[in-house]
């Protein structure tokens, strides 16, 4: 039988199969990507879909040049917080 | 997201536009807004709710958890030059204080506005004192200013 697993606050873990827990060595060579911005540095640009008003956008982060911007992610729709 | 929500009005008065991205589509975005966001605010989500089904930007941003698949708390102040200000980063528990954001906001603006002549110490809201940053004031900012002050 599947087992039921607790609803968290985030999307349900994707359970990673053994071959890749073997590759561990691998992972931790950091990626440059991996890398955490810094504040007095440019935000990196993104273009991305969007939901807005009713709508289906492509959105860039770039198009909000000469205004403040408030970027928040976040771990998941439907979840509790 | 909906604490962002209810504040958009005053993240608009102060001239600030909201992002929200996370790794879910934007079906299930438009079906979140319309079958709980919107119930728990006056109305539809106000900002566009972006997707980043592989994590790509979080990754750009340093808040995308590999284990999980899912993008964590990140929250990033940036100026109207396409700098990040600050940045705040939680574990998917604990939910962030909006209002804090707003009152980093109100002073980044402060500070920009006065061509970083005016800087903003600990605790600062608007209306109270900010130092003037100067040769004279090395050593000296216990005379105009004391901890006591945070918690006025």
């Amino acid at each position: 039988m599947p087992e039921e697993f607790k609803a968290g606050c985030q999307r349900p873990a994707i359970k990673k199969d053994i071959i890749e827990e073997e590759k561990t060595e691998e992972k931790s060579i950091i990626k440059e990507e991996d890398y955490m911005i810094k504040v007095g540095k440019p935000a990196p640009d993104f273009t991305i879909p969007a939901y807005h008003n009713g709508n289906f956008v492509d959105l860039s982060l770039s198009e909000f040049k000469g205004k403040w911007v408030l970027l928040c992610f976040y771990p998941g729709d439907f979840t509790f917080v | 997201m909906s604490a962002v929500a209810d504040k958009y009005k005053e993240l608009q008065e102060l001239g600030v536009e909201v992002i929200s991205i996370s790794v879910d589509s934007v079906f299930v975005h438009k079906m979140w807004n319309e079958h709980e966001l919107s119930k728990m605010i006056d109305g539809d989500i106000p900002f566009p709710m972006g997707s980043d089904q592989d994590g790509s930007v979080g990754k750009k941003y340093g808040i995308y958890d590999e284990d999980s698949g899912v993008e964590t708390r990140g929250r990033f102040i940036i100026d109207p030059d396409g700098i990040v200000q600050g940045f705040e980063v939680l574990t998917p528990p604990v939910g962030r204080n909006i209002s804090e954001t707003i009152r980093q906001i109100k002073a980044f603006q402060l500070v920009r506005e006065s061509e970083g002549t005016e800087v903003t110490p600990a605790g600062w809201k608007p209306g109270k004192k900010t130092l003037k940053p100067r040769p004279g004031l090395v050593g000296k900012v216990w005379e105009e200013w004391t901890v006591d002050e945070v918690d006025k």
